[in-house]
């Protein structure tokens, strides 16, 4: 195990410095001379793009540009945006706003998720199984945009079920609400779908059987072998989902206006803030790298048929 | 000959490293190489003479998922459906004769009428219309993006699983790093380096950061189809490379691909769609659902046709591909049988 996790983390260093190169080119190199991008049509000063360009390392060759960059951010160096405030300081204001929404929307998906997913594969065949399966392939069909823009006019602004949007900085708790439902909604889907499939696979299997032939009440049956053994592919999907929730907010946190890293990374996008952009896509890639290896640690836990050498 | 062959080959591992749960839909293309079809045999996918049996079997598995696909009614839905959709991407003339660029202020926010079916939107223009015409853009982004990951992610698959070794290690760790930014990010930050878009740069945005599965699915194929006794005798025979990866190796891997592919189709319509909705994806010239929907969103209180109408086209085209996906998959995993 402990040789397992160790080639895990040397196998996550080269993917992580792909993985930042690879945005590092985009935002730099693609997008044409980032410097005159700060500037409108009038055009900058020459001195200033020439100072500006040696303070960015910009007349370097990329591969030197990323070096700086990447030593840089292994010192905890996130960079500064092009207005001069450190990129790690927006990042820590950003991140504990989109790991609140986070929580939300995996707290709403696995309970609701598994509840679904519960009912619809122990009735396969009936009428609850039919619309769960019909109910998730819908959620899944809409985009999130639309479901998001959907929720907010109408169980927000119209009906005034939840808070339509988040206010500025700190939202509390129950403005993420709705926010971390629609951000939720693709995945609960899943959830539902994924362990439906497994409850239903497991009911046949030999271990239940001996369950219920010795006299447990169905109970029991359900919660302490079934369910227990049908949530490991279950977990696993949740575990990288948790890295793509905290990614996949881009939409939803603009809709509802939530201050989080998904809105950060658009407005810096937009606005053409490299270092931002580089910077918020790094500290999510780790995170996203971080998680998957946690859930195939996990996977080992759960299922002790599955040994890492 | 053809009955040992077999005996052996189901006995061989599915590729079990692969993700979970595709190793269900890794068996046809075992399948596919066990039983002579005559449906295989003309469309030339199963060619392999040494092994060439006595038409025993009436159909192959080709044939067999066919007929499965015929007693779905999710299939004849979702088909429907479908060539309903690419009727109107390629003849929206047919459909309305209202130019959907042709847009008078004074019609501004009117709700659906005899005039205008579906309303009109903030300038003045037709949302029916629109929403025709706007089928295109889709489809041909989500075709063109799926044929491009594909030929991308095949070629990585079929090389990384044929060969193994180095490029083997190389190519896994580059679609690692591939699948460590996720698909609407990655599109984002490639979108906006560019200042003139056109379609074809939403395709490439989306097929450079979307075949990482089909590459991971084609890989596993490929390493099981390459151990298999009639790929043994090909090369034996004096087969080279090339033709064993097209004749034995790419007919048996695809099925699995196909599947994938149908519902990856879905998913890029409705990314396209998310991108133009963030106003980074299609250029305004382009009609283009999502652009249309961002728009709505600021009239919703006093007109919400024109969020409406675009929304459920747009689900519904996805809804389409996923139902199809699925049926296509139910009909080639014989282990739902």
């Amino acid at each position: 195990m402990g040789r397992y996790v160790v080639r895990r983390l040397l196998q996550m260093i080269p993917v992580f410095i792909g993985t930042t190169f690879l945005i590092y080119y985009m935002v730099y190199q693609l997008g044409g001379d980032p410097i005159s991008a700060m500037f409108g049509d009038k055009g900058a000063d020459p001195v200033f793009v020439r100072l500006k360009r040696e303070e960015f390392h910009l007349n370097d060759p990329l591969i030197v540009q990323y070096w700086y960059y990447i030593t840089d951010l292994l010192q905890g160096n996130f960079g500064t945006s092009f207005n001069g405030r450190p990129v790690a300081e927006e990042l820590k204001r950003a991140f504990p706003v989109s790991i609140r929404l986070a929580m939300i929307a995996f707290a709403i998906e696995v309970v609701i998720g598994v509840g679904l997913g519960l009912l619809s594969g122990l009735r396969r065949g009936k009428l609850a199984d039919t619309m769960v399966l019909a109910g998730t392939l819908v959620v899944i069909s809409i985009p999130v945009f639309v479901l998001g823009t959907v929720a907010q006019f109408w169980l927000g602004s119209e009906w005034g079920i939840f808070e339509a949007t988040a206010s500025v900085g700190d939202p509390t708790w129950s403005q993420l609400v709705l926010p971390g439902l629609v951000l939720g909604s693709l995945s609960l889907a899943f959830v539902a779908r994924l362990t439906r499939t497994s409850v239903a696979e497991n009911m046949r299997a030999d271990y239940v059987r001996t369950a219920t032939a010795k006299g447990l009440p169905r109970r029991r049956v359900v919660t302490r072998h079934l369910l227990r053994n049908s949530l490991i592919p279950v977990v696993t999907f949740l575990g990288a989902d948790l890295g793509a929730l905290m990614a996949g907010a881009i939409v939803t946190e603009g809709i509802f206006n939530v201050d989080g890293v998904g809105r950060l990374i658009y407005l810096a996008v937009t606005k053409h803030e490299s270092s931002t952009v580089v910077g918020a896509v790094a500290a999510l890639v780790m995170i996203y790298l971080v998680m998957n290896l946690i859930v195939d640690l996990l996977y080992a836990v759960l299922d002790p048929r599955i040994r890492y050498a | 000959m053809p009955d040992m062959n077999k005996q052996q080959r189901e006995q061989l591992p599915t590729a079990s490293d692969e993700q979970p749960q595709f190793g269900s839909i890794e068996n046809p293309g075992l399948m596919l190489a066990d039983e002579e079809g005559t449906t295989l045999e003309k469309r030339g996918a199963y060619a392999a003479p040494e092994v060439q049996g006595p038409q025993s079997k009436p159909r192959g598995a080709w044939g067999e998922a066919w007929r499965e696909l015929r007693h779905n009614p999710s299939f004849y839905v979702s088909g429907v459906l479908l060539l309903f959709l690419i009727f109107m991407a390629f003849f929206p003339g047919v459909f309305t004769d209202i130019d959907p660029r042709h847009c008078p202020i004074l019609d501004t926010n009117k709700d659906p009428s005899g005039d205008h079916w579906f309303g009109t939107n903030v300038q003045g223009c037709d949302v029916y219309a629109r929403t025709v015409f706007g089928a295109r853009a889709s489809i041909i982004v989500g075709v063109a993006t799926t044929a491009l990951i594909v030929v991308i992610g095949g070629l990585i698959g079929a090389l990384s699983g044929y060969f193994g070794g180095w490029l083997d290690t190389i190519l896994a760790r580059v679609t690692d790093i591939f699948f460590g930014i996720p698909l609407l990010l990655a599109a984002l930050v490639f979108m906006s380096s560019f200042k003139d878009r056109t379609v074809w740069t939403v395709v490439a945005a989306l097929g450079i950061f979307g075949w990482m599965q089909i590459a991971r699915i084609m890989r596993g194929s490929v390493i099981t189809v390459k151990k298999s006794d009639y790929v043994v005798a090909a090369r034996a025979l004096g087969a080279g490379t090339g033709r064993i990866l097209g004749r034995h190796v790419l007919p048996n891997a695809i099925a699995p691909v196909i599947v994938v592919a149908t519902i990856s189709l879905g998913t890029f319509i409705a990314t396209e769609a998310t991108l133009s909705f963030l106003g980074i994806g299609l250029p305004p010239t382009e009609i283009s659902w999502g652009a249309d929907i961002s728009s709505a969103t600021t009239a919703l209180r006093d007109s919400p046709y024109q969020l409406i109408f675009p929304s459920i086209f747009l689900s519904v085209t996805v809804f389409s591909f996923i139902l199809l996906g699925d049926a296509v998959r139910d009909a080639l995993d014989p282990k739902l049988r």
